[in-house]
């Protein structure tokens, strides 16, 4: 009985264990350790040259760039999307007219559910190459056309919306037009996720609330957003992960990806030019290292801030 | 649909000859009267918002779809409208052959069909024997699968990408542009998230019965083929509608390991022949033909998540919440 367990177990890790080892983990170590080189990826001479990827990329103009434009988009977009859900969560299940209770979901709630959705379906690329169209530079993109058409825009100088380095608020424009994309697509999500937890609310809080003259707005505040605490915190660091994924947008779409003028660089991008364009695998992945000590910091401190007693209800 | 459902049923006075039908409830109280006026405002303000929000997702797929009808003539001088002028539909043929979507669209069922399929199957069995046997190294078989939960896949490219390479120069199936690579790619970086999940479901199945089956001469392997992976149904399905999306959808891992310089390219998948239609669509400006392609990889998608939309929604969203 001991010795087919012992067998059982072994012979039901093998191969994920395998597969896990051979294609996640020993990259993963190779990385640190190609870190430590100045290996170029195409010829096999590779030198040990210690911390000097790691001193040459604090300098780097680029590897800076990169992270204050993933910074920019860490905050952002759980920002605007969170908030954004939050408020279609809210309207969705207590924007119904009242009954005795006061509380109801909108009319056709489930459809709109659907229909939010529509976006987390479509694959990251399509939604980037629908976007392109969306966002062309000339008058036959659908946003310059619409732009023009309202008057807003001048028919000579149409919107350049991915093509434009210059800086918005001190971010380059670009930049914004991203964000834009990424919080169209992840808001549908977001609700729904939003919507379920708020239905979990039991309704005699709400009652009450209401009968103690609480109006809607403050029911949300008081009430609501403290009980979704949880949900929240944990949509923030699945968010935080997502905002990484910019990269498909800045692949697709931007020029040279991760252009214009290095504009739209991310982290990933940049790893990707030192690797493939440059022939620098050592420096690529000091730059990836970084990049993973920068996500598992941000995952400790984000689960420290949001960290609270759980309410049992 | 009861009185209580129906929307816009009178004022208050229908609201109060409803309150004592429920069981229960507290008696109807003045107030909420005055307040149904506010209340049908609010309720405007809801639809109001929520309608505009609808249609900035439903616009955007609406005008890709028609504008794939369209000639390219029309999407110049008309790039807004959205009634085409005649059913174009030599735009889905000729995005059919740019695309290469009769074999991407093979490959990227052939891959993400085994690569579910695989992920479910691996990624269960490990979490199951971690989260209901002892031995040692259990803890650190765990933890191990979930540090990867964390850790961006852009990190691990260059060597994924050097080792698949070397590993191609002995076995040609495993190297670049294989099938079979990148559906054990697929199930490698998919197993992280599957174990977690799997393990916090295995780990709530009763004890009972895996006893009394074990009682019952059962074998550990028939005990888990027979009687926990039924009772897992409900996290399999969540866990594998997340996997099919998640695969269904991926584009990096395609990019860096099926299309090297030089490479083969007829194992694309789907992410990777609407690439090509765009950046051809640069150099071309053929505008119709890639909106047909992206009409033909959105519509099935969209079609089959309509039709599952209850068990997509809560797929996704369990999944994350677990």
């Amino acid at each position: 009985m001991r010795h087919g367990k012992a067998r059982f177990v072994a012979g039901f890790l093998a191969l994920p264990v395998a597969l896990y080892l051979f294609y996640v983990v020993w990259p993963f170590v190779q990385a640190v350790a190609y870190s430590l080189t100045n290996w170029g990826g195409f010829s096999d001479t590779q030198e040990f040259v210690g911390l000097a990827n790691y001193t040459k990329l604090i300098q780097d103009e680029l590897v800076r760039k990169a992270f204050w434009h993933n910074v920019f988009f860490l905050v952002t977009v759980p920002l605007f999307t969170i908030t954004l859900a939050l408020f279609f969560a809210f309207l969705l299940n207590v924007g119904g007219r009242g009954n005795r209770a006061g509380i109801r979901g909108v009319f056709g709630s489930s459809i709109y559910k659907i229909i939010f959705f529509f976006p987390q379906v479509l694959s990251l690329v399509l939604v980037a190459i629908m976007w392109s169209a969306i966002y062309r530079g000339d008058g036959q993109g659908l946003l310059n056309g619409l732009l023009i058409k309202v008057g807003i825009v001048d028919p000579e100088q149409p919107v350049k919306f991915v093509s434009d380095p210059s800086p918005f608020l001190g971010v380059p424009t670009v930049l914004w037009w991203l964000l834009l994309i990424a919080v169209w697509g992840g808001v549908g999500f977001y609700m729904v996720l939003l919507s379920a937890a708020m239905q979990s609310i039991p309704r005699d809080i709400y009652e009450a609330a209401l009968l103690d003259g609480a109006s809607r707005v403050h029911t949300f505040f008081r009430v609501t957003l403290p009980l979704l605490r949880d949900t929240v915190s944990v949509a923030w660091v699945y968010l935080g992960f997502i905002a990484l994924d910019m990269y498909a947008l800045v692949f697709v779409m931007t020029p040279s990806q991760g252009g214009p003028d290095h504009a739209s660089e991310v982290f990933a991008s940049v790893i990707q030019f030192n690797a493939f364009q440059r022939g620098q695998f050592g420096y690529a992945c000091a730059i990836a290292v970084a990049l993973a000590i920068f996500t598992l910091l941000l995952a400790a401190v984000q689960l420290r801030i949001t960290r609270r007693e759980r309410i049992e209800f | 649909m009861s009185t209580v459902t129906t929307p816009a049923a009178g004022g208050p006075a229908t609201r109060s000859t409803v309150g004592p039908d429920r069981v229960g409830g507290p008696p109807p109280k003045s107030r909420r009267a005055s307040g149904s006026l506010s209340d049908s405002v609010f309720s405007g303000f809801s639809h109001l918002f929520l309608l505009t929000w609808s249609v900035m997702v439903v616009f955007p797929l609406l005008w890709v779809v028609l504008s794939a009808f369209k000639d390219d003539a029309q999407i110049v001088r008309s790039p807004l409208s959205l009634i085409p002028n005649g059913l174009h539909w030599d735009n889905f043929s000729r995005a059919w052959v740019n695309g290469k979507f009769s074999s991407v669209f093979l490959n990227t069922f052939i891959i993400v069909g085994g690569g579910v399929f695989l992920t479910m199957l691996l990624g269960s069995m490990a979490a199951y024997v971690l989260a209901r046997y002892e031995f040692p190294g259990n803890r650190v078989i765990y933890y191990t699968f979930l540090a990867g939960l964390s850790l961006p896949v852009y990190m691990a490219a260059v060597p994924l990408f050097k080792g698949t390479d070397n590993v191609g120069q002995l076995f040609p199936l495993l190297g670049l542009n294989s099938h079979l690579m990148l559906i054990l790619v697929y199930v490698a970086w998919s197993l992280s998230f599957t174990v977690f999940f799997m393990h916090s479901f295995f780990k709530t199945l009763p004890t009972s019965v895996a006893e009394a089956a074990l009682v019952d001469g059962a074998s550990h392997t028939s005990l888990f083929f027979r009687v926990m992976l039924p009772m897992a149904r409900p996290g399999l399905i969540s866990i594998g509608i997340f996997n099919v999306i998640g695969q269904w959808n991926q584009w990096y891992l395609p990019v860096l390991l099926m299309n090297p310089p030089g490479g083969q390219t007829k194992n694309q998948v789907l992410a990777q022949g609407l690439i090509e239609l765009s950046v051809n669509q640069g150099y071309k400006s053929d505008w119709s033909g890639l909106f047909a392609g992206v009409t033909m990889a959105m519509l099935p998608v969209l079609v089959v998540y309509i039709v599952f939309q209850r068990q997509v929604q809560a797929g996704l969203t369990g999944s994350i919440t677990k």
